[in-house]
């Protein structure tokens, strides 16, 4: 923190000790200072304050006056002269206390043998601190049908619950998803859904996790685990680039949940469904066990690793050799993969972006990315945040939630550059600048921006040709600050590794003399190629050109990418080695395959897109499987130019000793938006993007995630649907030259010109189905 | 003590309700000279006048408006509480039936007063009649020019539900919330309804103001006794002869009002009775001469509330009339808070019980012991006044039930206690 905030501090005297709190807080959380744990359920320091469990009444009195009753000490910030006596000292306290939690409990069944809360449950563990050894209760029970699920992935159990409303508190003042509430009154009251309208936020698994009793439990762990049997390791988040600190529980060496961790500055307590509940992909796909090796006759057979490693280094050997790097490996495993390029393949053709992309991204990020300062903190602070090919809750939800909170804790000015206004805009109340695809460069333009404004800015803002020149030069002539934010967790971390042609580690450029001698001494080489390096596209080009004959292909989906039937021909035409989790597009067409070690099973870090680093230990620790840099390493010693890579340990400590570079930086040529293009009376132009649930390779396994998924639709706005009349509900025929998707309308607020379909969903695959993306023109017919 | 008609000096006329009567009355002649006065004033005459607020706290009316912020170019409410649900309680029902104008014209001056434009008067869902009237009366204010020239009011319509007499739940109904009170501070007159500065003031409170403009803050202090001036509407209910609204100065007794109305009803005697609804503590034959003012019932260990006062005879089991408050606050507990929740769900388990003749002299300790527990522990005083008829019960009659629960059943015949029973002349 560069500027000091000078709080004003009050001292009170909690059970006879003084202490110094800064003024507003809360007589609960002064006493959490002084190690003094008041029982409670319903606060919650994330929460707005409800005093509603009254579980942690104390005794107060200011300057010689007391409160004639005890108060609740969540909801009271502290006063000067005050003196507060918690159930340690205060007969009345204690009294009121041990009330209350009897009250708790004569409603509350004896479920605890069977709870899944059981072993690490607040009631629990309170009623044990505060409640009486017997029941002086012996009348009749409340009984609910038990228990009611709320949405696929959520179940109620409304026998169990204690009405703290923490659950429907986060979802209206956190998430803005008021999809839960409470209904009823007096004891009958509970928790519930509209009728028909389940509980489908992408935030719900928080209220599983916030719940201090077992009302609300998570489909897909229910009675699978007692808290006490399990392993907890701190891990991070793999799904996307908020870089949400976790927690991995493991029995026996299996996942069985995933939750939120503590990190004030990135996710707070909170994380998305998609990080807590799409870990199954690990265990649900069939992994790859063994080495495989292409026989004389074609075909994949097992081989022994000594054998596949000397197969691998002999083909990459024998030709001109590339590296495709997917964006979900790790910063230790990106650095891999870029120091392999360079001294074992001793090329710089290796790219991180096996997605769509251009130069105009490329030179974007060497220019405004690498080395970025931008933060969470700067969200806090910034006057006006402008969203640019980018929708956070579907894209990046701790970015959507950090906006959602400066949004309704102090009305923070949002502008989204989009053709579709999303709900997550709409519930950031944002200004929606709608925008035709393709023309994002000249909304960008207009933008009137400060010093104190933030740009985050898509990875999808690379589909429209000068969009990041144009925030570029806003940034330039504004000073705002600027923030990509990819979708993958890795990108950030590889684009630091120099995954990418032409940046070496630490965002040296490739095209510095001094730059690439600082890596090849850092390296311990005589020295580093020149050669300015392809991007992926180019290397595909390059495979099919006869220039490239190999390829080492690390966690790619080349389904995510354009020229889908030309990477495909191209993996079929190289020699391709793949590092891979499990049978992929890849590896069906690789020459050697090598099974490395899914993320709970490796230790590692992601640089989220702060350029934070989110460490993580191996939750699963008997794996066999390895990290990506140490199989890298094996193949290099095998070509006979060692990377020196014995641990994932060893890989960070390199990093870290790499130093910073205070050398010639990037620069970028500024690519002009190309023409609005004539549109036919049945042509649209296409817009769209993945949203957070849909049929990514990472939620495999998971059902009960998948049924809170967004419906697929395809949006048109209502004038292009009064010329076609077409309602909402009839079916859309989007096609192409190369294919087409039927999906049924939703007639929205979009740019006329425009429609819009999610990116990845069921039935609406559009890279694979049309093979186009973002900016082209489709034609549309109503069937 | 004599009654003193004020609010109800009209009520026995045909037409009363008409706006037609009202302005025979001097009606709309207090709002008049209101509008012509400073708002300053204004709230300093009602300060001046020592009217308390008639909704059962009986905090001093000028002085809640005198809280409202001015000069912070925010929009101002006046919020009426109409929404009379207290067992024993009905005042403002006759009140808002016999003189709707009354309180019209009480809400032009008090939003006058407060600078608000706008007053909302929120009525208890069940009162359909009183809606109509309302209605009826509003309209007519504005045909007649009363209202739309600067000062409008919006009649609402609750749901149904006791805690939207707490005046924060009442907000929160009012905004179209789910009627539970809400944390305080903020208090209303900072951030009331929408979060704007807001005085809520209970239909007889509001009604009293006109009869003060009019006649000076001096002739309502001539009225009453040394802090509770004035005059308000006590009314009986239960086992009395008349019963009915007796409007007369504040530090009345029961004993004259039982005069008024022809006392206990025929050859019975009086038991026990409730000063101030069924929330307040009850009191016996031994209070009759208690003055029925906010300090004379405190000294007393009650408190006036909102001086219904429910007479119950010694036919009545005191164990079945708390069962049945009780059974009452469980049901509108609004569930927000743990003691009242969950408490009154139990008390009501363990007054079943005790009804029945089944217990120990322990189930009372343990009775009176969740009482304090609930006491003064939960978020509104909803829960305080739901122990209040058991703790004074148990005070008062704790013989009561321990016959009861020796004799193993109950003593007392239900029948005996409807108004329908024979009389027992020279019983």
């Amino acid at each position: 923190m560069t500027t000091t905030e000078i709080l004003e501090m009050i001292t009170v005297v909690i059970d006879g000790f003084e202490v110094s709190v800064p003024k507003g807080t809360l007589v609960i959380r002064a006493a959490e200072q002084l190690g003094i744990q008041i029982p409670r359920f319903c606060d919650h320091p994330l929460l707005e304050p409800v005093g509603a469990c009254r579980q942690c009444l104390v005794d107060i009195e200011i300057n010689g006056r007391a409160f004639p009753k005890p108060q609740a000490s969540c909801t009271i910030p502290v006063e000067p002269g005050m003196i507060i006596k918690t159930q340690l000292t205060s007969d009345v306290a204690d009294k009121a206390q041990k009330g209350v939690m009897e009250l708790l409990l004569i409603n509350h069944p004896l479920d605890c043998p069977v709870c899944d809360k059981g072993g690490e449950c607040p009631l629990q563990n309170q009623a044990m601190s505060t409640g009486r050894s017997e029941s002086r209760f012996s009348g009749t029970k409340r009984s609910f049908e038990k228990p009611v699920s709320i949405s696929s992935q959520v179940l109620l159990d409304r026998e169990r619950c204690v009405l703290c409303a923490r659950c429907t508190r986060f979802s209206d003042q956190i998430a803005s998803d008021p999809f839960i509430t409470l209904n009823e009154r007096g004891a009958l009251q509970q928790v519930g859904i509209y009728e028909n309208a389940p509980f489908k936020s992408y935030f719900s698994g928080n209220t599983v996790q916030i719940c201090p009793v077992g009302a609300l439990t998570g489909t897909s762990y229910r009675f699978r685990a007692r808290p006490f049997d399990l392993v907890s390791t701190p891990s991070a988040c793999e799904h996307c680039a908020s870089g949400c600190d976790m927690r991995t529980d493991v029995r026996r060496g299996k996942t069985l949940r995933r939750l939120a961790g503590d990190d004030a500055s990135v996710n707070e307590e909170w994380n998305c469904d998609k990080g807590r509940w799409a870990f199954k992909y690990v265990t649900a796909i069939d992994r790859l066990k063994h080495p495989l090796v292409r026989n004389d006759a074609g075909v994949l057979v097992e081989a022994s690793w000594p054998e596949a490693l000397a197969v691998a280094a002999q083909g990459l050997k024998a030709n001109a050799s590339a590296v495709l790097v997917g964006g979900r490996a790790t910063y230790e495993d990106a650095y891999g993969y870029s120091k392999f390029a360079r001294i074992a393949l001793n090329t710089n053709d290796i790219d991180f972006r096996s997605r769509l992309s251009s130069d105009e991204e490329r030179e974007f990020l060497a220019s405004h990315v690498v080395g970025s300062t931008t933060t969470y903190r700067d969200i806090d602070r910034a006057d006006h945040v402008l969203l640019v090919g980018f929708e956070p809750e579907e894209e990046s939800p701790i970015v959507f939630l950090r906006l959602n909170k400066q949004s309704r804790k102090r009305a923070l000015k949002v502008t989204a550059i989009a053709s579709k206004l999303s709900i997550g805009v709409e519930k950031l109340k944002g200004d929606f600048v709608k925008t035709a695809p393709g023309q994002e460069a000249i909304a960008i333009t207009r933008q009137v921006l400060s010093a104190k404004s933030v740009i985050l800015v898509g990875e999808r803002a690379c589909e429209s040709a000068g969009a990041l020149s144009a925030v570029a030069a806003l940034a330039d002539t504004t000073g705002a600050k600027i923030a990509w934010i990819p979708r993958r967790a890795g990108e950030r971390g590889a684009l630091q590794a120099g995954a990418i042609a032409h940046l070496l580690p630490g965002a040296r450029l490739v095209s510095d003399v001094a730059a690439r001698e600082d890596i090849a001494a850092f390296w311990g080489v005589d020295s580093l190629p020149s050669t300015p390096g392809r991007s992926s596209d180019e290397i595909i080009a390059a495979v099919h050109s006869g220039a490239i004959g190999a390829l080492v292909v690390g966690g790619v989906d080349p389904l995510d990418g354009a020229h889908i039937p030309e990477s495909l021909a191209a993996l079929e035409k190289a020699f391709v080695v793949a590092l891979e989790i499990a049978p992929s597009e890849v590896t069906m067409r690789a020459d050697v395959v090598l099974p490395v070690a899914a993320i709970t099973e490796k230790s590692g870090s992601f640089l989220n897109w702060e350029g934070r680093a989110r460490s993580f230990d191996a939750a699963v620790l008997d794996s066999l499987n390895r990290s990506d840099l140490r199989i890298l390493s094996m193949i290099a010693q095998e070509m006979g130019a060692a990377i020196n890579f014995s641990t994932v340990t060893a890989a960070a400590r390199e990093i870290a000793t790499l130093g910073t570079w205070d050398g010639a930086r990037a620069s970028m040529t500024p690519v002009s938006a190309p023409d609005m293009p004539v549109l036919a009376a049945h042509e649209f132009i296409l817009n769209s993007w993945r949203r957070l649930l849909d049929l990514g390779t990472l939620q495999k396994g998971e059902e009960n995630l998948a049924g809170t998924a967004r419906q697929t639709i395809a949006v048109i706005s209502p004038k292009r649907a009064q010329i076609m009349e077409v309602v909402d509900g009839d079916l859309l025929k989007i096609s192409t030259a190369q294919g087409s998707v039927t999906l049924a309308a939703l007639v929205e607020d979009i740019h006329d010109d425009a429609i819009w379909a999610p990116r990845n969903s069921r039935g609406s695959q559009l890279l694979v189905h049309l093979g186009v993306g973002h900016g082209a023109v489709v034609r549309v017919t109503k069937i | 003590m004599k009654l003193v008609p004020v609010l109800s000096a009209h009520w026995d006329e045909k037409d009363s309700f008409t706006i037609q009567a009202y302005t025979r009355h001097d009606g709309y002649k207090a709002s008049q000279k209101a509008l012509a006065m400073e708002p300053d004033a204004l709230i300093q005459l009602v300060k001046d006048s020592g009217l308390r607020g008639r909704g059962g706290a009986g905090f001093p009316t000028g002085m809640k408006w005198g809280f409202i912020p001015q000069g912070d170019n925010k929009e101002h409410y006046l919020v009426v509480n109409a929404d009379e649900s207290e067992p024993g309680t009905c005042k403002d029902t006759p009140l808002m039936m016999a003189n709707p104008h009354v309180l019209i014209e009480g809400c032009i001056i008090a939003a006058h007063a407060i600078r608000a434009k706008t007053a909302f008067i929120y009525i208890r869902g069940e009162l359909t009649h009183v809606v109509r009237r309302v209605n009826q009366a509003i309209e007519d204010a504005y045909k007649a020019g009363h209202l739309g020239k600067g000062i409008e009011i919006i009649l609402h319509v609750g749901a149904g539900a006791y805690i939207c007499g707490e005046e924060t739940a009442l907000l929160d109904s009012l905004e179209g919330f789910r009627g539970q009170p809400r944390l305080r501070p903020p208090f209303p007159a900072i951030a009331g309804l929408y979060g704007m500065p807001t005085v809520v003031n209970n239909v007889e409170s509001i009604a009293s103001v006109p009869a003060i403009v009019l006649h000076g803050a001096e002739w309502y202090q001539s009225m009453g006794t040394e802090k509770s001036k004035g005059t308000t509407m006590y009314s009986l209910s239960g086992h009395v002869k008349n019963p009915g609204q007796f409007e007369a100065p504040l530090g009345i007794t029961l004993r004259e009002l039982l005069e008024l109305a022809g006392g206990v009803r025929e050859g019975h005697r009086l038991k026990f009775w409730t000063p101030g609804g069924s929330s307040t503590p009850i009191f016996t034959d031994a209070h009759l001469d208690i003055p029925l003012d906010y300090e004379g019932v405190a000294a007393a260990g009650s408190m006036l509330g909102t001086k219904a006062l429910q007479i119950f005879d010694e036919t009545t089991s005191i164990i079945r009339a708390v069962l049945r408050w009780t059974e009452f606050y469980k049901h509108e507990s609004c569930g927000k808070c743990t003691p009242c929740r969950e408490g009154t769900w139990w008390l009501v388990q363990i007054l079943r019980d005790l009804d029945a003749g089944v217990g120990t002299e322990e189930d009372l300790n343990k009775l009176l012991d969740i009482c304090d527990n609930i006491a003064g522990r939960s978020f509104c005083a909803l829960a305080d006044g739901a122990v209040a008829p058991i703790i004074s019960s148990l005070k008062y009659f704790r013989q009561e039930y321990l016959d009861q629960l020796a004799n193993k059943g109950p003593l007392f015949d239900p029948d005996e206690s409807t108004l329908f029973a024979p009389a027992k002349v020279g019983a």
